[in-house]
């Protein structure tokens, strides 16, 4: 208390307005946050990919130069990936995960304030580029040594490592946190084998985040070490290894793609079975796929090395586990058509994205396919056939599960629908604009166009299919125009959606929309799979909650607190003052935000959950 | 050994959970897993490029094993006492606790004393340097790193010492001390791997 008393700050009692959020600890509020960061970085990424195509719409063209050309395909990638479908996916955890299995919040709440508040300090470090000498431009795996100081002398590289450091402290803390929830904090009956899918693809996704964060936090701190000290990990005339970088990265790299695409595949299993008004076909194969995918998702990573000249032995290997991986996710599809098959389907909004996921994610996956084999790769690596593979997998696997996820769970987080008119054609925009805009990216590849060149020449025969995709990705932009649109307009005066507005089947439908602080007056009993749906069919419940008589001043809620915002402004501040380290200025900096952050934690470990009268 | 005490404790803080298990130390066991991680790719990038450095001094030139093995010692023997530490908080020997802590925490400190000498030995008088070849950027990353996780262990011990004079550790709250002694142990453990794969390994080996 001493250490409180001597900041002079006390402790929030029902903050309002702006603190109310900046000292928030409920998992919802965290939740939206998450989600509003996480769609306004996904437009700034969508804009730099919007100049790159209107750059590459016709040959010679110059409206980038070559350098601000590289920033941009690094920033775009980075973007997308960690400050886009990354924490749009946690924003989804977050919301969810406590609705899902029955609690009232998170394990540890405060601590998830931190990861929110330290994922957007990472997020600030990392675009800050843009506006400080220049983004990085090395291409979103920061290949070293072209990342050292000797290719790359520039301050872009240095925003990178230490922004993308920043954002693994925070996604660790946060996958910390809902492992310890998904394991300790289910409902009593909750087995793990009575887990909505979505919860059970979260908990996969956060053990690969738990394993695969430490081994990009070393490359990044050897990297930093090469070009702040001076030092060898990669500097190939010191005998370094040349292939070292790409082994430490793509060991991180390939779980980092189930990261991003499990959550999507936990949301389509979610859509699917209440659009069909039918079970989950095949749950514990699903279940078991997933879990398979996330054990092999380690195995899988040198298929990004093929032309690296790893040799045959080792290509054979990681060809063979490839597609082997391929079985599992398969195992999916044929269940998520199980699913629909002899249902009683409704195309709603959330079933249009949810089936327009598993028509893209299975294009890309047998592009995928294809580059498991060697000798085919050899011929796409670098090329626009990649691109096309890895968009139409994490644009149209990942991102258009996200959206219908917003659409499938708007009514529960805001109590309104958003416009069915609106989002169908919001679906068949983003649906035909993404088609637009990467199919021809396959023709490209086979065509020989290389990734990353900022213009071509006219007579190499590329240009149609460069037109036609430019021509696309602004079809693609105006659907999120048209997203937009649609949450505004609900959001002032959409239809009033009720507790279960789908007649789902999971536990979060059975509260109101939006939910109570507290989620569930009382925590509730779980008999089998899809709770929620045994208690309206079976046991003739038909709204669980509302009924149910307990005085809400007896529910114990954590409050609210400064410190997780004050420590990850203290990573803010050293994690901008490390990009300048070798001068005393930043050495200053940096140790100040440090000890900003030392002092938040102190202040933190000695405040109790709750009220001091009511401490644990 | 009187466990009951810390059986109550346990049962006291997990009866609400789905495993029994207390989520706290739950989420250290996790932490630790992932820094396994993070560990084991910098081990790794220190295996992967044991001897390629092109010019000297090499691991042969520069490891004095007597004096490494003292310090090892000494960091092996602060498990010990941490265990003693928690064990006497949970028969309710508070003196005992802020003996054992305090031991605990000086002879890290005292292990971090041989790792700046060490350190200043290899700089000054063997000409190895973090710049000069990948042997000393490997090792001063890998054993540098690892000071830092003792530091910070050496930080908490001693927070939880002085805490203990404000009545902020008790029986009854033995966790703290139980999550504290969970990553001294881990941190302990991880120095067992790099000095037998960097130091016994560099010498006997000869690279």
């Amino acid at each position: 208390m001493t250490l409180l008393a001597l900041s002079g700050i006390a402790r929030p009692v029902h903050p309002t307005g702006i603190w109310g959020w900046i000292t928030t600890i409920d998992h919802k509020r965290i939740g939206v946050l998450y989600g509003v960061t996480a769609f306004l970085m996904f437009i700034t990424g969508g804009i730099e990919a919007l100049i790159i195509r209107i750059q590459l719409g016709g040959p010679e063209s110059n409206i980038v130069s070559p350098e601000v050309y590289n920033q941009l395909f690094t920033m775009h990638a980075t973007t997308m990936i960690f400050l886009g479908v990354m924490p749009m996916s946690a924003a989804f955890f977050n919301y969810l995960i406590p609705l899902q299995i029955g609690a009232r919040d998170v394990a540890f709440p405060r601590l998830n304030a931190f990861s929110y508040w330290t994922f957007l300090s990472g997020a600030i470090v990392l675009k800050l580029s843009w506006f400080l000498g220049g983004a990085p431009n090395a291409g979103w795996f920061g290949y070293a040594p072209l990342t050292g100081s000797a290719y790359n002398p520039g301050h872009g590289v240095d925003f990178w490592i230490i922004g993308l450091q920043i954002l693994g402290v925070a996604s660790l803390a946060a996958a910390f946190n809902f492992l310890t929830t998904i394991i300790n904090m289910r409902a009593p009956g909750m087995s793990l084998m009575r887990m909505p899918l979505f919860t059970w693809m979260t908990f996969v996704t956060n053990f690969l985040l738990i394993f695969a964060f430490p081994v990009i936090t070393v490359a990044l701190i050897e990297l930093f070490m090469d070009r702040y000290f001076a030092m060898n990990f990669f500097v190939t005339s010191a005998g370094a290894s040349p292939v070292l970088w790409q082994h430490l990265f793509w060991i991180f790299g390939h779980p980092e793609v189930y990261i991003l695409i499990l959550p999507a595949m936990g949301i389509v299993s979610e859509i699917l079975p209440t659009f069909s008004k039918k079970p989950l076909f095949g749950y514990p194969f699903i279940v078991l796929s997933g879990v398979v995918i996330g054990f092999m998702g380690w195995m899988v990573w040198s298929h990004h090395m093929f032309t690296v000249g790893l040799g045959p032995v080792a290509n054979s290997v990681f060809a063979l586990t490839t597609m082997l991986i391929a079985v599992p996710t398969g195992v999916k599809i044929f269940n998520w058509l199980g699913t629909m098959w002899g249902g009683t389907l409704e195309f709603k909004t959330p079933m249009l994205f949810a089936v327009g996921f598993v028509f893209l994610f299975i294009i890309g996956g047998l592009s995928g396919v294809m580059h498991a084999i060697p000798a085919s790769d050899a011929q796409q690596q670098d090329t626009y056939f990649i691109v096309a593979h890895i968009h139409y997998v994490l644009f149209g696997g990942a991102i258009v599960a996200i959206f219908g996820g917003i659409y499938y769970w708007f009514p529960k987080v805001t109590g309104k629908f958003l416009d069915e008119k609106i989002g169908k054609l919001n679906f068949w925009l983003m649906f035909i604009g993404m088609n637009i805009t990467f199919f021809p990216m396959h023709f490209l590849g086979m065509d020989g166009m290389p990734r990353r060149v900022y213009t071509y020449d006219a007579d190499m025969g590329w240009n149609l299919w460069n037109g036609v995709s430019t021509a696309g990705s602004l079809l693609l932009a105006f659907s999120f125009l048209i997203f937009i649109h649609n949450v505004v307009r609900s959001l002032r005066k959409g239809e009033v959606a009720g507790n279960d507005p789908w007649d789902a089947r999971t536990l979060e439908w059975s509260i109101s929309s939006p939910p109570p602080e507290y989620n569930f007056k009382e925590i509730p009993h779980v008999t089998g799979i899809d709770q929620f749906w045994i208690d309206k069919k079976e046991n003739g419940k038909v709204v669980s909650e509302n009924s149910v008589e307990v005085d809400e001043h007896s529910i114990h809620l954590p409050q609210p607190s400064y410190w997780p915002f004050i420590c990850s402004m203290g990573l803010l501040i050293a994690g901008y003052g490390a990009v300048y380290i070798s001068s005393t200025v930043g050495i200053i900096v940096t140790a100040a935000g440090f000890m900003v952050t030392m002092f938040a934690v102190y202040a933190w470990s000695f405040e109790p959950v709750n009220d001091p009268e009511n401490s644990y | 050994m009187d466990n009951t005490s810390v059986m109550e404790n346990q049962a006291e803080d997990s009866h609400k959970t789905t495993t029994g298990l207390n989520s706290r130390k739950l989420l250290m066991w996790l932490f630790l897993g992932s820094d396994c991680m993070f560990f084991g790719s910098l081990i790794a990038t220190y295996l992967v490029h044991q001897g390629k450095s092109l010019v000297g001094p090499y691991p042969v030139d520069v490891f004095d094993i007597p004096t490494t093995s003292v310090s090892t010692f000494v960091l092996l023997m602060s498990s010990m006492s941490m265990v003693l530490a928690y064990s006497a908080l949970n028969r309710g020997n508070l003196k005992g606790f802020r003996i054992w802590i305090i031991s605990t925490a000086i002879m890290g400190a005292t292990f971090l004393a041989f790792q700046v000498f060490e350190f200043r030995t290899f700089v000054h008088h063997d000409h190895l340097t973090p710049q000069v070849n990948l042997f000393g950027t490997t090792f001063f990353t890998l054993t540098g790193i690892h000071g830092v996780h003792v530091t910070l262990g050496v930080i908490w011990l001693l927070s939880l010492f002085f805490h203990s004079f404000r009545g902020g550790v008790t029986p009854e709250k033995s966790l703290d001390v139980d999550l504290a002694a969970l990553y001294w142990h881990f941190v302990d453990m991880v120095w067992i791997i790099i000095f037998t794969v960097v130091y016994l390994f560099g010498v006997f080996r000869g690279f």
